[in-house]
């Protein structure tokens, strides 16, 4: 009878597992298992989960419990708390008794984090902002990720000029300074008169799309390479040289039989590429070539959150707690899908 | 390792020619976009627009006006602002010492903090220790720079300004080192800071790492089994290893940040460097100022890989392709 021989197959064992343990289970069925047990990772997917239902729900936010259009300006507005009606902008707060200071956190369910300095209410803001932020994120990273997997996938297994030309395509992206790149097609897309025009399709300028997808493309060689790298490697092994003399086309090569076997490299880098690229849209936000007006997003409410920084920090503080406890969850959860999926990166415990 | 070098070099002048092309594009032959319209900047008036169109030869084909970008770009080194109607090159270099101090005096404080933090995580693995230096480091990767600076702008500024500790920060702003030494430290020591927590965070993960790969290795037993001390074997042997990886990545994230990555940091501590230049530029639609910091930028920063290439090759002979 054969026996189960984990380190032949290339799968290294937690220090609680033994072989009997994981005998007849599949690598999914593993990884799920040490994932599970994985508390940390566990907790990171939940705050995840519960920062893009929130997100999600911004306009039942706004229209519900603030009870105010977040990108309508609301400057001379009242608010009624605790029986006390002010104003949301109060004259003479600034030094000198200049200018005009919007109202502080309420802690009520109007104006909860205060005002931005259009009397805007920055809860109902940071909650929409959240929401461009993550369709952003989530959007770029999926694109990239899934160009990286088309492009790795033809290069890999066709190699030959097809791989030299797509692996040099992709070294010059790489070469190229993320945020210079990112900054040259803001610029120039953000500042067309009307849109960027494509034959039949008319992009406004103050569409997510344009950040969504100069972001995405940037991001591409990230997954790129170690896709490549992997699909070189499965090429040549004899599962595929199997499925060659079975009369399989390249079609079923690429599809069926490597494909499966690139998916977990594609998972454990998912939440990083995400986290980068959520990092990546605030920071063009805030240079003001990311999103743009009326949207928000969490890089524009901090930019607009500068000017009140000391009068009013909640409006730029507010949204980067958001970006950090985002990021870091998704951080955390890619270590996790990392230790579970690809536990040969791990070091072998003795 | 000749034979690399030059491989490594005509690579590179593809790339830079690569990176030319595609500025050039981006700027030139963006489809809905005219570029003499947006090179005059805000409210031109038409003679700016004519005089842009013949500079640059916008009646002319692609090939030409790409060779005029170049020339005014690299050769007459005449490029003009449009919003402040000022040489754009004299401009982008007399902010380069600011740009340089900035990364320069972050990149020593992450080299020590980090290599502290990666050594002392894998040193105490098993312990307590280990966990909470990471978590610490996770949190550092995932704050973004300009918000920490914003929060830091916020403590040391205003909030605690005056409390003794915070009393000392000199306003916002940028003191050239000759000028007045200790102004020029005082104002900088916060922003250093800032930038460098990410990547403390980054490089004593990818340090621990490293280490404890390392520590697996056959030579590090064979260094053991000879009565070497711990102390000498991780210095000697494990942490010299696995400073290669630490050692390139250097050479590329101090390129980045030199060839415009330092830009948000710039931004929100108000330092007067190549960065700010680029973002004012931004705000104000200043397309030469911007083309040119990306353009010398993108250059600097691809000559930085290549050096750092080369430098890898000669340190670690086994990269080297045969």
């Amino acid at each position: 009878m054969a026996v189960f021989e984990p380190e032949a197959e290339g799968i290294v064992l937690d220090a609680e597992e033994t072989g009997g343990d994981i005998a007849g289970r599949s690598p999914w069925a593993l990884a799920g298992r040490r994932l599970v047990r994985n508390k940390l990772a566990l907790a990171a997917l939940a705050l995840f989960v519960l920062i893009v239902a929130i997100s999600f729900a911004a306009p039942l936010y706004s229209k519900h419990v603030a009870n105010t259009d977040p990108f309508e300006s609301n400057i001379s507005g009242t608010v009624t708390i605790d029986g006390k009606t002010e104003p949301v902008l109060q004259q003479g707060g600034g030094k000198l008794g200049l200018g005009e200071t919007p109202i502080g956190p309420t802690w009520h369910s109007h104006y909860l984090l205060g005002a931005d300095n259009q009397g805007r209410d920055v809860a109902a803001r940071v909650l929409y902002g959240g929401r461009a932020s993550l369709e952003i994120g989530l959007g770029s990273a999926l694109l990239a990720s899934f160009l990286a997997v088309v492009f790795g996938l033809v290069a890999g297994f066709f190699g030959g000029l097809t791989d030299t030309g797509i692996s040099r395509l992709m070294d010059l992206i790489w070469a190229f300074p993320v945020y210079l790149l990112a900054i040259s097609l803001a610029t120039v897309l953000l500042t067309a008169p009307n849109g960027l025009n494509l034959g039949i399709f008319n992009v406004s300028a103050s569409s997510l799309w344009i950040p969504l997808v100069i972001i995405g493309v940037i991001y591409v060689p990230y997954v790129f390479r170690p896709i490549r790298g992997q699909v070189l490697s499965l090429r040549e092994r004899e599962f595929v040289e199997a499925a060659i003399a079975q009369g399989a086309s390249n079609f079923r090569l690429i599809f069926r039989e490597i494909l499966p076997n690139v998916a977990s490299t594609v998972i454990v880098l998912l939440p990083l590429i995400i986290a980068t690229t959520i990092l990546t849209e605030s920071a063009l936000s805030y240079l003001s070539i990311g999103v743009q007006p009326p949207k928000a997003s969490w890089g524009t409410i901090i930019e607009d959150g500068q000017a009140l920084l000391y009068t009013r920090p909640t409006v730029a503080i507010a949204p980067g707690v958001m970006i950090v406890l985002t990021v870091l969850a998704l951080n955390v959860l890619g270590d996790g899908l990392r230790d579970a999926l690809d536990p040969r990166s791990k070091v072998r415990m003795k | 390792m000749a034979t690399f070098a030059i491989r490594r070099a005509l690579w590179l002048l593809v790339v830079l020619f690569a990176i030319s092309v595609l500025v050039f594009l981006i700027f030139f032959a963006t489809p809905g976009v005219d570029p003499a319209r947006q090179m005059a900047g805000r409210n031109p008036s038409p003679e700016t627009i004519k005089n842009i169109k013949h500079e640059f030869g916008l009646d002319r084909p692609l090939p030409v006006r790409y060779g005029l970008l170049m020339k005014h770009m690299f050769i007459s080194r005449d490029l003009i602002s449009y919003g402040s109607h000022t040489r754009v090159i004299p401009e982008v270099l007399s902010a380069t010492p600011v740009t340089l101090s900035l990364v320069f005096g972050a990149a020593v404080i992450w080299v020590v903090f980090s290599i502290l933090t990666g050594v002392a995580a894998a040193v105490f693995r098993g312990t307590v220790i280990d966990p909470i230096l990471m978590i610490l480091a996770l949190i550092g990767i995932s704050v973004p720079v300009f918000w920490l600076g914003e929060v830091v702008n916020l403590v040391t500024q205003s909030r605690l300004h005056n409390f003794f500790l915070f009393s000392w920060v000199p306003p916002l702003g940028y003191t050239p080192l000759t000028q007045d030494p200790l102004m020029w430290f005082e104002q900088l020591i916060f922003p250093w800071l800032t930038l460098s927590v990410l990547y403390i965070g980054f490089y004593a993960r990818v340090l621990r790492a490293n280490l404890i790969e390392t520590e697996n290795e056959d030579y590090i037993r064979t260094a053991r089994a000879k009565g070497l001390s711990e102390r000498r074997v991780l210095l000697r042997h494990t942490l010299r290893t696995s400073m290669i990886t630490f050692v390139s990545l250097f050479g590329l994230d101090f390129g980045i940040l030199v060839g415009g990555g330092a830009l948000l940091t710039e931004v929100v501590f108000g330092l007067p460097g190549v960065g700010l230049l680029t973002y004012n530029s931004l705000t104000a639609l200043d397309l030469p100022v911007i083309m040119t910091t990306v353009i010398y930028g993108a250059f600097f920063i691809t000559l930085a890989n290549a050096l750092v290439d080369l430098l890898y090759a000669w340190l670690d002979p086994r990269v080297r392709p045969a």
